[in-house]
């Protein structure tokens, strides 16, 4: 009887284990090829990483490396800051321009609208009418008067008063008085302490007094008394308002009044005349 | 088609004027005016309208009248109402808004605060 050696005899496998260990040894072969691609693309990406942040090197280079990276960004940022500082002076400016042209629209818008209103209109009172009303709403005046000078006794008479009776208010003289004054001079007067909002009126002493003028003729004179509660002081526009009211509305009040009195006078005309034909 | 319509009841041709102009800067807007109360009505049943801008003192009818008379309407009882007015006492403002008023504005108007108060009666941004 002999013994068998395993060593000497290994024993015989089967030609499927040997295939299909062999297809395992390939994929484990193709798994490592993959993992060993991958590791060097792994390694190629550091060693770029290293050289962006300057980790090759000394010390000494790297952190003079950082120190120059650091100055970059410090010279970089102030260029910004100085960017936005003039972006935010700019805008500043810019913001500051549009409330002025806002203001400005606003303030054009006024006077057009009552340069528009006082020349629409042919008819004297309409006229006197649109001046209280352009003093009210757009002034705010409380308590006020037109005076128009009487041509043929040169005196200044009150044509018409909101706020006070027309009764309480007398003609006044050119230079007699505030009003006098104003009408004489042709000049605007304000009451002391009026920009202050702190001017205080009577009827022989009111707040603000403007000639109407054609030219250098004046022809009556606008009187504010009193303001409304809610208007402390004048602004620009007040002041822009006056000096169109001054020459706007003294042209709307003449033109008016040359127009009725022609009105009149053509009406006597053909009534005479309608007489004669009668005859 | 405007996107908005306002109804402008002021007794004053010169204010009306200066408030449509004020208003003419929003975009798509019509603006129809009233010289009173009654005329106002008159106008406000021919038509939609998105806000009301009415004076207080106005002949025929006064604007407080106006706004009780639409408030109490079932129809026009959301539509925001601003008042212009002279009148710069509290207990008028009070009284204006206790009636019905959503803002209240004094004379001497400036033209980009009345603007500013319609676009925010009519959520416009």
């Amino acid at each position: 009887m002999s013994e068998e050696n395993p060593r000497e005899n290994p024993p015989v496998e089967q030609p499927e284990e040997i295939l299909e260990l062999m297809s395992k040894s390939v994929l484990f072969t193709k798994e490592l090829m993959a993992e060993n691609e991958r590791l060097r693309f792994r390694m190629v990406e550091m060693a770029e990483e290293n050289r962006r942040f300057g980790a090759t090197g000394t010390p000494e280079e790297k952190q003079r490396l950082f120190q120059e990276q650091i100055q970059d960004l410090e010279t970089e940022k102030e260029r910004l800051l100085g960017q936005y500082q003039n972006v935010e002076e700019e805008n500043r400016i810019v913001a500051t321009r549009y409330v002025e042209i806002e203001e400005e629209n606003n303030n054009l818008a006024n006077l057009y609208v009552c340069s528009y209103q006082l020349h629409s209109t042919l008819d004297f009172h309409e006229v006197s009418q649109i001046i209280m009303e352009i003093i009210i709403n757009l002034i705010g005046a409380e308590e006020f008067g037109i005076f128009l000078l009487d041509a043929k006794t040169q005196i200044l008479q009150p044509m018409a008063m909101e706020g006070i009776p027309l009764e309480q208010i007398p003609p006044v003289a050119p230079g007699e008085g505030v009003i006098g004054q104003a009408a004489l001079s042709g000049e605007n007067y304000y009451a002391p302490g009026l920009e202050e909002g702190q001017a205080s009126s009577s009827l022989a002493h009111p707040l603000v007094c403007i000639p109407l003028k054609i030219k250098d003729q004046v022809i009556g004179v606008i009187v504010l008394y009193k303001l409304l509660p809610q208007k402390t002081q004048f602004a620009n526009v007040d002041y822009e308002l006056f000096t169109l009211l001054a020459g706007h509305a003294a042209t709307a009040i003449f033109s008016s009044r040359l127009y009725t009195d022609a009105e009149r006078k053509l009406h006597t005309i053909k009534g005479f005349m309608e007489l004669l034909t009668k005859q | 088609m405007p996107d908005v319509r306002i109804l402008v009841v002021e007794d004053s041709p010169t204010m009306r004027q200066l408030i449509s102009f004020a208003l003419k800067r929003m975009k798509g807007i019509e603006i129809v005016e009233a010289s009173d109360g009654v005329e106002g009505l008159k106008k406000l049943n021919s038509g939609t309208y998105n806000l009301i801008i009415t004076d207080i003192n106005m002949p025929v009818m006064d604007g407080l009248k106006l706004i009780s008379l639409v408030r109490r309407d079932v129809k026009y009882r959301t539509i925001p109402i601003m008042i212009i007015t002279t009148e710069g006492g509290a207990e008028d403002r009070e009284r204006a808004l206790a009636l019905g008023a959503d803002a209240y504005i004094t004379k001497p108007i400036q033209a980009g605060n009345v603007l500013d108060t319609a676009k925010s009666l009519l959520g416009i941004p």
